[in-house]
C-alpha cells in the first residue's frame, strides 16, 4: 500500500528524484484517495438510491428506460391534445420530437420548438425511441408516508421513549461510574467484572421472564418496559463513564473535601462538571441505541401500534407497502433524517466513545 | 489502548490507587458510601439478569404461557427433548450456522480492509472517510434494511441495474434460497463501523519502528501485512471476532422485516432468533422458548470459551497490559 514512499534512494541521480518524489507521492495520494472514492460511493450508493427513489413520481419506477434519477417524461400539447416527445435520430442529430400518430414502421412528430412547421414523417419504429425526461422533484411521496405512518405522532413516540430511557441511562450510570472510580470496597472488582461480562449476555435468556413479569404487571402494551429497566445502569454506559471519571484528577475531589463537601457534592460539582463530554458522548450513545432499537418495541408494543415507535412503524409499514417503493423509501428518508443529522453534527463524540469503549475492554 | 499507552492503561487493572482511601473517617463509611453508589446497577442485575435467568432457566422445564399462568405445569426434560425432532428448530439452527460461516468472515475482511484503507497515509481526508464508513451504523437497521430491499429488487433494484451494466444476469436476491444469505451478508457490510474504528485504533497502536525494522529485511507490503500488522492487532481481531459472532448469533431485525417475520424463501431466513421469537410471542410457548434461549446462551458460552482457549495459540499477547 505504501509502495510509493519506500524510500529506496539510489545514489546516483538523486538529484532528479528529488525533484520526482514529491510529484510521484501526489499521484500516489491522488490515486489512492481516488479510489477510496469510489468504494465509499459503492458503499453508500443505496443512500443514493433511498433519495432518489423518494423524490420519483410513482409511476417513474415501473417505466422501462427511465432514468435513475427523479424525472417526468415530457409532453407537448398541440392543437388541445397531450402528446409525449421522443428522442428521434434525424440527420439533423438527435430531436426531441412529439409523437402524435404513432405507426409501425414510420410515425408523425411535430417539433414542439417549431410547431408552425407542421407535421414531421419521420420512418422508423417509435417504439425503439427513448422517451425525453426532465429532472423534477416529486414530494408527493413524503406527503403519503407522513399521513400513512402517522409521522408526527411516530416521531414523538420515539423522541419519547427514546429521552425518557436516555435520561434514566445516564443518571444512573454516572452514579454507578462514580462509585466504581472512587470508592473503595469490599468486592468492588469482583462486582465490576461481573458488571462487564453481563455485555455478552444473550437478552433472550432474560427475555421471557421480564415479559411474564411485565405482563402480569399489565405492563405489555405500554412504553414502561422500554424505559424502567433503563435506570438501573447499563454496563456499557458505566464503563465509559467510569474510564472517563478516571481522567479527571483526585486532587480535585480531595480540595472540595477539604472544603467539607460530601460525596453527593463532589459527583455534582467537581465530577460532573469536569466529565461533561463523557456524559454528552454517552447520552447521544444511548439516545441513538433507543431511537433505532426494533426487537422489544417489537416485543411490547405489537399490540399497541398507536404507543409504537418510528422502528416498528417503518416495518409495518414497509410490509403493508412494498408495491410502493417510492412511498417506502420516503418513509425510510424520513426516519432516519434526524439519527444522521445529528450524526454529522456529533461524529467526533460519538466514534470517540466506540474506540474508548471497545479496544479498552 | 490508542489513547493511553503504558501499563496503567490496561481498564481491568481496577486496583486502586494508593490515595484512594482518603475518603474521610472509618473505611465502613467509604464502602457505604461506595455500595450505595453501585446500588442501582447492583439492584438492576438481580432484577433484569440474575433473577430472570433463573426463573428462565425454571421455565424451560414448564410449559408456561403467559396468558394462562395459572395453568403452569412442570414437563421436565419435554421442551429440550422437543428440540431434538424440531424439523423448524433444527433448520433454523443450520441456517444460522450457515450464514456465520458467510457473515463473519465477510464482515470482520472487509472491516479490516476499510479500516487498512482509512489509516493509510495514502489517503486524502482520512478523517472523512472514517466518518462516511461509519455513518450506516447511526442509521435505524429498519430503515436500512428497507432501504437495501429496494437496493436489491429484482427488476429495478440498482444493485441488479449495476450487474446489468456489466453484462451479468439479474439475480433475485432476496427469493432465491441460494443468494438470500449473501445479500443479507452484503446488507450487514453496512454495520461494519464499530468494528472498522476498533481495528482503527488496533493499526495505530501498532509501533512504527516495526515496519521500519521489516522493511529494512526486506519485506514487502503483503509480508509487512502478514507478519508485523495482523500478528499486532490480533488482540482487537479476536475482540470483533468474539464481538461478531455473539451478534450474528442473535441476528433478528433483517431478517424479520424483509419478509415480516415468515422466514422466506424456503426458511432460508428463519434464524434461530427469529424462530425463538416466533415461539414466545406469536405462539405463546413460552417454556419451549426459555428452553431456546438456554441452548443459545450455553452455545454462545461455549464458543466464546473455546475461542479463548484457542486464543494463546493465535492472539499477541501484549508484554504489560492483559
Amino acid at each position: 500500500m505504501t509502495s510509493a514512499v519506500t524510500p529506496r534512494l539510489l545514489p546516483r541521480d538523486a538529484a532528479a528524484s528529488a525533484v520526482r518524489r514529491p510529484f510521484r507521492r501526489f499521484l500516489a495520494i491522488a490515486g489512492f484517495t481516488l479510489f477510496a472514492t469510489m468504494v465509499v460511493s459503492a458503499f453508500l450508493m443505496p443512500l443514493l438510491y433511498m433519495t432518489s427513489t423518494a423524490f420519483k413520481d410513482p409511476n417513474q419506477t415501473s417505466t422501462p428506460g427511465a432514468p435513475l434519477y427523479p424525472a417526468t417524461p415530457d409532453t407537448f400539447t398541440f392543437q388541445g391534445e397531450e402528446y409525449p416527445v421522443y428522442q428521434v435520430p434525424t440527420d439533423d442529430g438527435l430531436m426531441a420530437w412529439a409523437l402524435i400518430e404513432p405507426h409501425r414502421e414510420d410515425s408523425v412528430f411535430i417539433d414542439p420548438a417549431d410547431p408552425d412547421a407542421g407535421p414531421i414523417t419521420w420512418v422508423g419504429r417509435w417504439r425503439t425511441l427513448e422517451q425525453n425526461w426532465t429532472f423534477g422533484l416529486d414530494t408527493g411521496n413524503f406527503a403519503r408516508a407522513w399521513e400513512i405512518l402517522d409521522f408526527p405522532r411516530m416521531f414523538f413516540n420515539t423522541f419519547a421513549i427514546a429521552a425518557l430511557s436516555t435520561i434514566g441511562a445516564v443518571a444512573s450510570a454516572v452514579l454507578v461510574a462514580y462509585g466504581f472510580s472512587r470508592f473503595r470496597f469490599p468486592g468492588r472488582n469482583g462486582l465490576f467484572l461481573l458488571m462487564l461480562a453481563t455485555i455478552i449476555l444473550p437478552f433472550q435468556v432474560t427475555l421471557i421472564p421480564t415479559y411474564a413479569v411485565f405482563f402480569a404487571l399489565g405492563w405489555v402494551g405500554t412504553w414502561l418496559p422500554l424505559i424502567i429497566p433503563h435506570f438501573f445502569a447499563n454496563a456499557y454506559n458505566v464503563f465509559l463513564l467510569r474510564q472517563y471519571f478516571l481522567t479527571i484528577p483526585r486532587d480535585l475531589d480531595e480540595a472540595a473535601m477539604i472544603d467539607g463537601a460530601g460525596p453527593f457534592r463532589i459527583l455534582r460539582s467537581v465530577i460532573i462538571p469536569q466529565a461533561i463530554p463523557g456524559i454528552v458522548a454517552v447520552s447521544l450513545f444511548h439516545f441513538f441505541w433507543a431511537w433505532n432499537e426494533y426487537f422489544l418495541p417489537l416485543v411490547y408494543l405489537q399490540s399497541a401500534p398507536d404507543l409504537q415507535p418510528l422502528s416498528v412503524g417503518l416495518g409495518r409499514f414497509n410490509a403493508l407497502y412494498s408495491a410502493e417503493p417510492t412511498v417506502v423509501q420516503a418513509a425510510a428518508l424520513l426516519a432516519m433524517a434526524l439519527p444522521v443529522i445529528v450524526f454529522f453534527f456529533a461524529q467526533r463524540a460519538f466514534m470517540r466513545g466506540v474506540v474508548f469503549g471497545g479496544v479498552e475492554k | 489502548m490508542a489513547t493511553a499507552p503504558g501499563p496503567a492503561a490496561g481498564p481491568l487493572a481496577t486496583v486502586a490507587p494508593p490515595r484512594t482511601g482518603r475518603f474521610s473517617g472509618p473505611n465502613g463509611r467509604e464502602t457505604a458510601t461506595g455500595i450505595l453508589f453501585v446500588a442501582p446497577w447492583i439492584i438492576g442485575f438481580v432484577a433484569f439478569s440474575a433473577l430472570p435467568m433463573l426463573a428462565s432457566l425454571v421455565l424451560s422445564f414448564t410449559d408456561f404461557d403467559p396468558r394462562q399462568a395459572d395453568e403452569i405445569r412442570f414437563v421436565g426434560a419435554e421442551n429440550y427433548a422437543r428440540m431434538l425432532s424440531d424439523p423448524t428448530l433444527i433448520k433454523a439452527s443450520a441456517v444460522t450456522l450457515r450464514f456465520a460461516l458467510i457473515v463473519v468472515p465477510l464482515s470482520l475482511a472487509f472491516a479490516l480492509a476499510v479500516a487498512l484503507m482509512v489509516n493509510s497515509t495514502l489517503l486524502a481526508g482520512r478523517n472523512v472517510f472514517r466518518t462516511l464508513f461509519y455513518l450506516p451504523l447511526q442509521i435505524p437497521i429498519v430503515a436500512s434494511t428497507v432501504v437495501w430491499i429496494g437496493v436489491l429488487n429484482v427488476s429495478n433494484g440498482w444493485l441488479n441495474l449495476g450487474l446489468g451494466a456489466i453484462g451479468l444476469p439479474a439475480v433475485d436476491w432476496l427469493n432465491s434460497t441460494f443468494w438470500v444469505h449473501p445479500a443479507l451478508a452484503i446488507m450487514g457490510l453496512w454495520g461494519i463501523g464499530n468494528m472498522m474504528l476498533i481495528f482503527l485504533a488496533g493499526l495505530q497502536s501498532v509501533p512504527t519502528e516495526l515496519y521500519d525494522a521489516a522493511r529494512v529485511d526486506g519485506a514487502g507490503v503483503w509480508a509487512r501485512f502478514r507478519h508485523v500488522t495482523l500478528p499486532m492487532i490480533s488482540p482487537v481481531l479476536f475482540y470483533n471476532l468474539i464481538i461478531v459472532l455473539i451478534a450474528t448469533f442473535q441476528y433478528f431485525t433483517q431478517a424479520y422485516v424483509i419478509t415480516n417475520g415468515r422466514g422466506d424463501p424456503g426458511g432460508e431466513t428463519l434464524f434461530f432468533n427469529l424462530n425463538l421469537f416466533r415461539e414466545a410471542f406469536q405462539f405463546y410457548n413460552m417454556g419451549y422458548a426459555s428452553a431456546l434461549a438456554w441452548v443459545l446462551f450455553v452455545v454462545v458460552l461455549g464458543l466464546t470459551a473455546i475461542l479463548f482457549r484457542t486464543a494463546g495459540s493465535w492472539v499477541y499477547q501484549g508484554s504489560g497490559e492483559r
